[in-house]
């Protein structure tokens, strides 16, 4: 593996499983491309439904993916075993949404962030011990709290306590799967500072998954945005935030409030008419063509692909996107659109 | 003009472990048509006060005391039976989770009917009608067919509509939401803060929302009540409260904001507060905040400060003995 | 408390034990909500009471099968303070030896159901697929039985000893156990610390012994509390009938059997072993009511 490698590549991921009795198949991951480089985070963002967790499930191997590839370091771990993962699980750790029942109410704070260790077989229980105790202290934790139960700590103590489990192999990548959107404002700040401040100590990648346009644009170098299970654009943090070019993420971005009741983000929002369709249905064209003020006929039948247009570090899925032009100004079109210039 | 005059406001939870104050002596007034943002983290007591204001506390776990006047009419000395005519038709609740606010087994249609048949006397034909422009009201498409879908028929934005058209069936002075778009996507969330905006405009009802969501406060608002251990710290009109924050603890969670941080520019660190919430069992002379504040002073521990009125006035009251804007240390 | 104690920053980071104090410990917590039940302590005295008769009463009392010919069907007195029987025999001795028959024939089938039944739920739970589909219908064959008319017939089949009596009882009991754990293993295997823990790499047995187990204690408690009754009450019924403890053991069942013949003589011979058996039943359903409340491990999660 050369030093250029991407930490995680994943090529045409597909993930349907079946729904409950008589509601068809759901079609969470419709054939997803994205890759991590080294120390990079990549920030996943996208509504309930968008499919977002089903990518973090089968990169963590969580779950088995239907189709397409998941290569971790270069190797393929799409179709591996669970007895021929476990010693790659060294390298990908998870941080879940909710630091409440992702950690085990039997175990105590120290067994729990020495767990991985035991599991690889790491040292003895002394050193193993020892490694814990530094890795609470690296999360801004006293050692002390290792003979602590979870339920005697705080949300942000826990979720500290769950990024010190991730951390403590000193994995390649982590997952994290929404792990600040269940904590109040305050803390969510200090997990995402310590969150950044780790990765420059460590130097891990990160697949950080977000439904929160603010968090995703403070803590995402990278950052693709999904729709109804696929990826609709991809760009630097900045490019992105300063230059949208999908109309779903521009009215995304439109519909977050912004906490200035002046600035406004565009001094309108642009209001999407009609709900998610249904995960179980299969819709024809573009996946968004169904809410999109701006859709042409083209749309509706041919789908498009995920390609750089107006540079190639900047990927948009739309057919309205031009070399020349750029995206479409959604806030232009016409049907569908309620605009408010309060 | 004041519609609600809520003064003195105290909740108090018992538990196995002691009393929690939930609320401690919080006061604010809310204008005809106005929308009042209640803001603070978890276990600021935000939704206590909110929902002691209709008394819909458990009253074997929780006492209220204080006075909540609607309309020149004390609240907290209504009979129980009084205090039902009052809930859904002068005050009005919306709660975060609309799916268990619904009754799975009727039609939305039927739901909102119920409330109208409850408190009014309209027939079964106006009755129908009615639903129908609620819906319309609320922005739910295709309301004449809407009516006769059942809650699971429904996404999750079409069932806030839903619950925000019952609490304005019968023309309510006051409706209260509780996060009411905290599970909601923002494209979706979007579209319920118009139809919140849209209903003082066309009915002139009065709002208190209660949210931990600053941006939500900075689109719809037009006071806040910033909440902190049970107390307000400050109170203002929206603009002042985001322009010129003076609490330490209001300008302390405006900084860790991610959103604000982007809208600064500057480097990728967001401001922390320091320390833990105060327990909620305790009521010290003190401020409550001075063991997490840059500014504290001997001061601060020694008596709790008022609320009284910040440089620039417009109302903008703040209870702190050292207010003012950011200063950098 | 966990509302109480947000925290946050460098220097919660530092003192978290400022804000949070050394906590009350949960079983201390739960031993006081417990005794707060009125019911429950009232159970929890009458299974001491139990306890006490089993393991200390045989000590104190004489000899549960000398015969006295000389006082047949005797009532209370000084010298047997419930009586003798029909053979002259001490009935507070035969009722203290029967309550040691009890509690072992109670506690060891349980445990011996547990034992069994745990991993077998555990792994049925985990894995799913057809050794499940297997398993979950031959608990279906088992559970379609009434516990009692399962274990005469597994008794009748091993033949009349104490030993068959609480294999018959283990085995009528393990398929309640394994579907109960089954059904909790389905829970919990869905939770995120699970998930998290499959993700660290652990391997399986880790996962269902670590991870899943010491969260499903209270449930495992509080079915104890109802299997040890139903063994107590499965043993009496079984020694009844002649297919348990073979007399001059004595045994609470045993004693009803021979009690029979001299009801309208001596008609307390009956009452005595009826009474032990209700208030030990009585005391362990009371208790074990009282647990489920406490334990809910809902609260727990």
């Amino acid at each position: 593996m050369t030093d250029d490698t991407p930490v995680l590549e994943v090529e045409g991921l597909v993930k349907h499983y079946r729904g409950r009795a008589g509601t068809g198949t759901v079609r969470a991951v419709n054939g997803v491309d994205l890759s991590i480089g080294r120390g990079e985070i990549l920030g996943l963002v996208g509504e309930s439904g968008s499919g977002k967790s089903t990518i973090g499930r089968c990169v963590a191997r969580l779950t088995a993916p239907t189709a397409g590839r998941v290569r971790l370091l270069g190797q393929d771990i799409s179709a591996m075993s669970r007895r021929e993962l476990r010693p790659l699980r060294r390298d990908v750790h998870v941080v879940f949404q909710d630091a409440y029942s992702s950690l085990n109410p039997r175990t105590k704070i120290g067994d729990i962030v020495a767990g991985p260790l035991r599991q690889h077989r790491e040292g003895d229980v002394r050193e193993r011990r020892g490694r814990a105790a530094e890795m609470l202290e690296r999360v801004g934790l006293p050692a002390r709290t290792a003979t602590r139960y979870p339920h005697e700590l705080s949300g942000g103590q826990r979720q500290r306590v769950a990024l010190a489990r991730a951390l403590v192999m000193r994995p390649r990548l982590v997952v994290a799967d929404e792990p600040v959107s269940a904590l109040d404002v305050s803390v969510q700040a200090s997990i995402l500072n310590l969150l950044l401040d780790l990765r420059s100590d460590l130097g891990f990648s990160c697949l950080f998954i977000t439904h929160d346009l603010s968090v995703v644009e403070f803590v995402g170098d990278r950052i693709a945005v999904m729709y109804l299970g696929g990826i609709v654009e991809t760009a630097t943090r900045q490019e992105l935030f300063a230059h949208p070019q999908h109309p779903y993420t521009q009215a995304l971005l439109s519909a977050a409030p912004v906490p200035d009741p002046r600035e406004g983000r565009a001094g309108r929002r642009v209001v999407l008419r009609g709900d998610l369709p249904s995960q179980t249905s299969r819709v024809p064209g573009c996946a968004f063509h169904t809410r999109c003020p701006v859709a042409v006929d083209r749309c509706r039948t041919d789908a498009p692909v995920l390609t750089g247009i107006t540079a190639p570090d900047h990927l948009v899925s739309c057919h309205l996107v031009t070399p020349e032009a750029g995206g479409p100004d959604i806030t232009q079109g016409g049907n569908g659109l309620v605009h408010h210039t309060s | 003009m004041t519609l609600l005059e809520v003064s003195g406001l105290r909740v108090t939870y018992r538990t196995e472990d002691g009393p929690v104050l939930a609320a401690k002596d919080v006061s604010f007034s809310l204008g005809r048509g106005e929308i009042l943002a209640l803001v603070g983290e978890s276990g600021c007591g935000k939704t206590a006060t909110a929902m002691a204001i209709p008394r819909l506390l458990d009253d074997t776990r929780a006492t209220i005391g204080g006075s909540v006047l609607l309309d020149g009419v004390e609240l907290t000395a209504l009979s129980e039976r009084r205090m039902r005519d009052v809930r859904g038709k002068d005050i009005s609740v919306v709660f975060q989770e609309p799916m268990t606010s619904l009754n799975p087994a009727f039609t939305v249609g039927r739901q909102i009917g119920e409330v109208l048949r409850q408190h009014t006397g309209l027939t079964r034909r106006q009755v129908r009608e009615r639903v129908v422009e609620l819906l319309d009201l609320v922005g739910v498409p295709d309301a004449r067919r809407r009516a006769g879908s059942y809650p699971h028929e429904l996404s999750g934005g079409m069932r806030q509509r839903v619950m925000i058209a019952t609490a304005v069936a019968c023309d309510p002075k006051v409706l209260i939401a509780d996060e009411p778009t905290t599970a909601l996507d923002v494209t979706i969330q979007a579209g319920v803060l118009d139809v919140i905006r849209d209903l003082r405009e066309q009915l002139g009802t009065a709002v208190i929302l209660i949210t931990h969501d600053l941006g939500v406060v900075a689109e719809v608002a037009d006071r806040v009540v910033v909440m902190y251990s049970g107390r307000h710290v400050e109170h203002s009109p929206t603009a002042a409260v985001f322009d010129r924050p003076q609490h330490p603890y209001t300008i302390g969670l405006l900084d860790a904001l991610p959103a604000r941080a982007a809208l600064r520019g500057g480097r990728r660190r967001l401001t922390e507060i320091p320390g833990l919430v105060p327990s909620p069992a305790t009521d010290p002379d003190a401020c409550q905040f001075a063991p997490r504040c840059p500014r504290a002073t001997a001061e601060c521990t020694a008596a709790r400060p008022a609320l009284t009125g910040a440089d620039g006035g417009d109302g903008h009251l703040v209870a702190c003995y050292h207010p003012g804007p950011r200063r950098d240390a | 408390m966990n509302n109480a104690a947000l925290e946050n920053g460098p220097s919660a980071a530092a003192d978290p034990g400022a804000a949070a104090p050394e906590p009350v410990p949960q079983w201390r917590r739960t031993l006081r909500r417990l005794l707060r039940r009125r019911m429950a302590v009232a159970g929890a005295v009458l299974v001491l009471l139990f306890l006490l008769l089993a393991l200390v009463g045989p000590l104190v009392t004489g000899s549960q099968t000398r015969l006295g010919l000389t006082h047949l069907l005797a009532g209370p007195s000084g010298a047997h303070p419930l009586g003798t029987d029909d053979l002259g025999r001490d009935v507070l001795a035969r009722i203290t030896g029967g309550a040691r028959v009890s509690l072992l024939a109670g506690v060891v089938s349980t445990a011996l159901a547990l034992v069994v039944g745990v991993p077998l739920g555990l792994a049925a739970g985990y894995y799913r697929g057809w050794a499940d589909s297997v398993l979950m219908r031959l608990t279906d064959l088992v559970l379609s039985f009434p516990y009692l008319v399962f274990a005469v017939g597994m008794a009748a089949i091993l033949g009349p000893s104490l030993r068959n009596v609480i294999i018959a009882l283990a085995v009528a009991e393990v398929p309640s156990v394994v579907r109960i754990v089954r059904g909790e293993t389905l829970v919990l295997r869905s939770q995120d610390f699970v998930e998290a823990a499959v993700a660290d790499g652990a391997r399986d047995a880790a996962v269902m012994w670590r991870e899943i187990l010491p969260n499903m204690t209270n449930t495992l408690i509080v079915k104890a509390t109802v299997a040890i009754p139903a063994g107590i009450l499965g043993e009496a019924a079984l020694s009844f009938l002649g297919l348990g403890v073979q007399p001059p053991q004595a045994s609470w069942g045993v004693m009803l059997t021979s009690a029979q013949q001299f009801l309208s003589q001596d008609p307390l011979l009956a009452v005595f072993p009826g009474v032990a058996i209700a208030l030990t039943t009585l005391g362990f359903n009371l208790l074990g009511d009282g647990l489920r409340d406490v334990l809910d491990p809902r609260e727990l999660l």
